[in-house]
């Protein structure tokens, strides 16, 4: 516990606001009708998530949050959505994996989950062996992570040319049955 | 006044990946569209980042390796919304919907 009205104290308030905002986020972005204010609850969400890694010491990861999920896929969502036309409305209806038992699921998820990590004796490394500034990450990706930061650009490699691919070949073929 | 400093304690952000790994996975089951189940994955994705980025600060001996792995988290999250999305409009070109309860044509 610490006084409110110290740089601390307002810390912990700013704090409790972003966790706020994540989970608001999250229950707006699965509990809507409509998919575009779905895609607005989950950068909402990641917005808050953004928040929750500067807190925990990593701005850069944060700056990547934002500019990834916010500003990349939370867009191609939209524009998903946008040439889609998904039909509103039916939130759920006739499945019977809906409704009760998907509410079940997640709070027996969550209570497991949130148990386990409240139950577990979680024990601090004895010493670190460096600040985890943005240096440091620099120097990780480029030697002991190197391999995998060169399969990861191929993977996005694949992934654009695998998008363009799946997308150009159906529209080639509406063009020519039309 | 007093309030708890809840931003210098692992359990609020372990519980925190837990709520949001659990709404995904409700959003996963429940929903009816394609694009609500990705939407829903990405919750269970950044649930798992969370989760990732709280043991990195509190506990690994190496506080680079959590960030690099929720870096990595984040391209793959990337790829696979792309490849996703254009799979979904494929699927609308074809059956002009993109309810999951439509795409029956392998049903017995």
């Amino acid at each position: 516990m610490v006084p409110l009205f110290t740089a601390e104290g307002l810390t912990s308030v700013v704090f409790m606001a972003m966790i706020g905002v994540t989970v608001v986020g999250a229950i707006i972005a699965t509990n809507t009708e409509r998919l575009i204010r779905a895609v607005a609850g989950l950068a909402i969400c990641f917005i808050g998530v953004a928040a929750l890694y500067y807190f925990l010491q990593s701005p850069f990861v944060a700056v990547m949050e934002m500019l990834i999920y916010v500003g990349a896929v939370c867009v191609t969502i939209v524009f998903a959505v946008m040439l889609a036309d998904p039909e509103e409305g039916q939130h759920g209806k006739g499945n019977i994996l809906a409704g009760p038992f998907s509410i079940g699921l997640g709070v027996i998820l969550f209570w497991g989950l949130a148990a386990l990590a409240l139950k577990t004796e979680w024990t601090p490394a004895a010493s670190v062996i460096n600040n985890g500034s943005v240096v440091e990450i620099g120097k990780s990706l480029l030697t002991t992570y190197s391999m995998v930061f060169e399969l990861i650009s191929l993977v996005l490699l694949v992934a654009i040319i695998g998008s363009l691919v799946l997308a150009r070949a159906g529209r080639t073929r509406t063009e020519t049955e039309s | 006044m007093m309030i708890p400093a809840l931003q210098n304690s692992l359990s609020t952000y372990l519980i925190l990946g837990a709520l949001l790994f659990a709404f995904g996975f409700y959003g996963l089951v429940q929903r009816r569209t394609l694009i609500g189940m990705l939407i829903s994955a990405e919750l269970v994705l950044s649930g798992a980042s969370i989760n990732f980025m709280a043991f990195n600060r509190f506990l690994a001996p190496d506080p680079t390796v959590g960030q690099i792995f929720t870096l990595f988290i984040m391209g793959i999250a990337a790829a696979e919304a792309a490849i996703a999305l254009s799979i979904v409009i494929a699927v609308y070109r074809n059956y002009r919907s993109i309810d999951a309860e439509d795409l029956v044509d392998m049903k017995g």
